[in-house]
């Protein structure tokens, strides 16, 4: 773990390839987001976008090409030209400063808003109970829930379930958030308070990978789009860019079915 | 809230004069064999309050219990395990797994029970190695029903467990498989290990789905012990007032003894899951509802 150049990207992703048995979902992803850098993932469904965040974390495995991120390569150890499967552990490790947030928030509904922020801080970083407390405290709050500390998921809005779930992650203090289709899940009256959060956590330069429909969350926050179709990437630059004048046949009926 | 405003429905409830009538048929049944019974001399009233805090009820009734706590505590254990075991990636596990509990879901509790007691006539030594446990005084009738017959015990344990072990797997699958991947995913995404996730995240959730079966099982395997007697184990409550029925000629009183503390073991046993069933509830949104 070299300290990084200012100008090293977060995120590498070099010729990316996975199948499911005959099913040859990623064809050749290839892609760089720097620091501090929101990319937004868009396609139709089927064209590999959560498959491809699940592999930037590792809970998949890759079946040729290579990711890293912030400098090292993720699931794997490279000495002399051979590649060396990770342990459990070190594999755990690297996931622990990613991030990843999912459509159906996947809270742990036997804990309370308070527990479900702490249990990684306690579980994995070994930090102590009070402490962990006090932080998952200032991070609910930073995401405007210090009301629903003692709140279970069940009773608690899918908006704010979402938020929870985005605390869960901070805490682990990420390098890098990954979200796959954080609102696809919500009544349309709770995208709001969902995708303000997200803002506010670009504003204060956390790199971002966004799989999404929300196409104005796209143009308002994004720096790069990328349109993925057939586990390739068709197209991608600036959301304005792309959104309003894409180049490739795919991204145009693509965009005009969603806009 | 609304109750100023809008009075409250006044209406005359619909009566149920069939039920009423049911119900007074059988608690009028009820009464009159109770007390028929009383009086009854067959039940022999008398012989049932002599025996029914006798000491050797009391230590019999011990060994019941000890036989279903440590039979359970095992078989849970290895339950589980053998759960995991069927979810492993390796078909070795698996086999093994499936294998064990073919057999032993496959074939009466009884076989097996005389089949360990017959086994350890062939394999003394390594039964009569087993060492003794000790117990303080205040437990000595126990400790001696226990040491008397001690290998005898120990077979009548790993019997019982290892049967009930093949029902407890399955409960535990069963469990283990309700719950949704997504938990595993996030747990396993914030850097848990695969063991932490299984202790936090997937075994607490499971609980709730593995609790009621195991507390029939529980309630089950205490009146599975009256079948130790294949071993042969005279110990336990069942045996024990058998034996003693033999002696007074009249069994009758001494059934109503084994059964009157079956049933008030089975009844705290009750009470008990609850509580658990309650606890293990917790952020279940209809459950909670309706507690409160
Ligand atoms: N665990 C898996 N096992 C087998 N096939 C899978 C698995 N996960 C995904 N797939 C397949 O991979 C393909 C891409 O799925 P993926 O979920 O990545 O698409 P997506 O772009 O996220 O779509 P959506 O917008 O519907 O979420 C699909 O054909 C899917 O059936
Ligand atoms: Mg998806």
């Amino acid at each position: 773990m070299s300290s990084t150049a200012p100008r090293e990207p977060m995120v590498v992703a070099e010729q990316v390839h996975k199948s499911f048995g005959s099913n040859h979902v990623l064809r050749g992803i290839s892609l760089e987001v720097s620091r501090g850098e929101v990319m937004c993932l868009v396609g139709p469904s089927g064209s590999g976008k959560s498959t491809f965040l699940r592999c930037i974390n590792h809970l998949e495995k890759i079946n040729s090409g290579r990711i890293s991120v912030d400098g090292t390569l993720i699931g794997y150890r490279e000495n002399n030209g051979k590649l060396y499967e990770l342990s459990a552990r070190e594999a755990a490790a690297q996931r622990a400063g990613i991030g990843m947030v999912f459509q159906r928030f996947n809270l742990f509904p036997h804990m309370t808003a308070l527990q479900n922020v702490t249990t990684g801080m306690v579980r994995v970083q070994g930090i102590n109970q009070s402490d962990a407390e006090i932080e998952a405290k200032k991070i609910l709050e930073r995401v405007g829930l210090s009301e629903k500390l003692g709140h279970y998921p069940a009773h608690l809005s899918g908006g704010q379930q979402q938020r929870v779930a985005i605390a869960r992650s901070l805490a682990m203090r990420p390098k890098l958030m990954l979200f796959d289709e954080p609102t696809s899940a919500l009544d349309p009256e709770l995208v709001g308070e969902v995708l303000d959060v997200m803002k506010e956590l670009a504003s204060t330069g956390m790199t971002m990978i966004v799989v999404t429909h929300e196409m104005g969350f796209a143009r308002e926050v994004a720096d790069s789009l990328i349109f993925m179709d057939g586990g390739v990437v068709v197209e991608s630059g600036k959301p304005i860019d792309v959104l309003n004048n894409p180049q490739e046949a795919r991204t145009k009926s693509f965009l005009s079915k969603v806009l | 809230m609304q109750s100023t405003n809008h009075p409250p429905i006044k209406a005359v409830p619909l009566r149920h004069p069939f039920r009423w009538a049911v119900a007074l048929f059988l608690v009028l049944s009820a009464a009159a064999f109770i007390v028929d019974a009383a009086h009854r001399s067959a039940y022999d009233w008398k012989s049932f309050r002599k025996y029914i805090f006798d000491t050797r009820v009391l230590q019999a009734a011990g060994v019941t219990l000890a036989l279903t706590a440590l039979a359970m505590t095992f078989a849970i254990t290895l339950g589980i395990s053998l759960a995991v075991m069927r979810r492993s990636p390796n078909p070795v596990f698996r086999s093994v797994s499936w294998l064990f509990i073919w057999i032993f879901r496959g074939t009466p509790v009884y076989v097996q029970l005389v089949f360990w007691g017959l086994l350890s006539t062939i394999y003394h030594s390594f039964f009569v190695g087993i060492p003794d446990i000790h117990f303080n005084n205040f437990y000595l009738g126990f400790h001696q029903a226990i040491s008397q017959n001690f290998s005898l015990f120990w077979i009548a344990v790993i019997g019982l467990s290892l049967n009930e072990a093949a029902y407890m797997a399955e409960i535990v699958r069963a469990g283990l498989l309700s719950v949704d991947a997504g938990q595993e995913e996030a747990a396993t995404s914030i850097g848990m290990s695969w063991w932490a996730t299984m202790r936090y995240v997937v075994i607490p959730q499971a609980m709730r789905i593995i609790i009621p079966p195991t507390g029939n099982e529980i309630v089950s395997m205490l009146k599975t012990t009256s079948l130790v007697t294949a071993v042969p184990l005279v110990t336990d409550l069942y045996a024990r007032t058998r034996d003693i029925s033999a002696e007074t000629y009249n069994p009758i009183p001494l059934l109503l003894v084994a059964s009157a503390w079956y049933l008030a073991f089975t009844t705290i046993l009750m009470v008990i899951q609850y509580y658990i069933e309650k606890r293990f509830a917790r952020g279940q949104a209809t459950l909670m509802a309706a507690a409160s």
